[in-house]
């Protein structure tokens, strides 16, 4: 977990540093006396965790949380009670330490953040990359919009791919693979290593095989569990 | 009155002789030049600075292991925030100062 500690006072940014050596899963990246030169950091570099102090003369810890667009994990540092319920007011606020920190509770902080970060990922992992609803092909050096909901089936031909909507077909010089990552697994599923269907666009299934408009599709014994996995049986 | 003590820094040193060197050399370096700073501010009676100035000067306070003297020094703070200047809050505040630079010279 990569940190930093900000703080006007040198003596807590060295406590700060001392505390985290003791810590195998944390890594103090930097240091900062002054919120400012934070910012200009935070914009450059990926951080998990930041150590804050609220009291610093200009601009204090309050004032720079509010300028974070994507704020990592904070822990305050302070020797002031009294910020504590505004502090929690954010979402992204672990826990509040007042100084002179101690081991246990510094090492009871961490092990916070690091339990809040472990479930963002997760949530992060899990959640679908999010998709437009059209992506351009393009056809004799024509950009052409291909709207999402209307592809029922795109097949492979050799180093060219048919895309069929239900209006027009489009035979776009790409493979299935570099397709696939452009469409929702929601709504597409590759039946069979040459075909990719809308699964809300089937008619019927029958054996190994599915209808989608007059496209009879043969589904590979591989694909089929995944497919009736997604069907929404009576 | 209560004198400081190293329990805080020995704790966090955990037995390592360079790292209680190196929290005792921050200590030293940085409380001469905040007390410079604060006895500015109270010269300029600038409230503000003031009020910052012993807000920095509290933590060194709680590190040295002087738990009365931070409440004062808290009670201090407050009230400069409040734009209330405490002559004997003042001069109790400036005797630990003088406690404590005393101290770092025996260590």
């Amino acid at each position: 977990m990569n940190c930093i500690v900000i703080d006007d006072e040198k003596m807590a940014r060295v406590i700060i540093k001392t505390l985290c050596d003791q810590i195998k899963s944390i890594n103090l990246v930097e240091e900062f006396s002054c919120a400012i030169q934070a910012i200009k950091y935070l914009n450059e570099n990926k951080i998990d965790l930041i150590f804050l102090d609220i009291h610093m003369p200009n601009f204090n810890g309050l004032d720079f949380i509010k300028t974070l667009k994507d704020p990592p994990k904070i822990i305050f540092i302070t020797s002031d009670p009294q910020f504590a319920i505004e502090a929690f007011s954010y979402y992204f606020i672990v826990d509040y330490l007042l100084k002179p920190i101690e081991f246990a509770r510094f090492e009871k902080a961490v092990k916070k953040a690091e339990r809040q970060l472990f479930v963002q990922n997760q949530l992060d992992q899990d959640k679908e990359p999010a998709f437009k609803n059209d992506f351009y092909v393009n056809i004799d050096r024509r950009l052409i919009k291909i709207d999402l909901s209307s592809i029922y089936l795109i097949e492979a031909k050799g180093d060219y791919i048919n895309i069929k909507t239900d209006d027009k077909n489009y035979v776009v010089h790409s493979t299935l693979k570099k397709i696939k990552e452009k469409l929702p697994d929601s709504l597409f599923l590759k039946v069979h290593r040459s075909f990719i269907i809308n699964v809300k666009k089937i008619i019927d299934i029958e054996d190994n095989s599915v209808l989608l408009k007059k496209d009879v599709i043969p589904v590979s014994r591989s694909n089929r569990a995944e497919l009736m996995k997604r069907l929404d049986l009576l | 009155m209560e004198q400081p003590n190293l329990n805080y820094i020995n704790q966090l040193a955990r037995g390592d002789d360079s790292i209680k060197k190196t929290l005792l050399d921050v200590i030293k370096t940085e409380f001469p030049q905040e007390i410079k700073d604060y006895y500015k501010s109270i010269e300029t009676k600038d409230f503000k600075k003031i009020e910052e100035n012993v807000h920095r000067i509290k933590h060194k306070f709680s590190i040295l292991g002087l738990e009365k003297s931070y409440e004062k020094a808290n009670e201090f703070e407050y009230h400069l925030r409040e734009q209330q200047f405490n002559l004997k809050e003042q001069q109790n505040f400036n005797k630990i100062l003088i406690t404590i630079s005393e101290y770092l010279q025996t260590i």
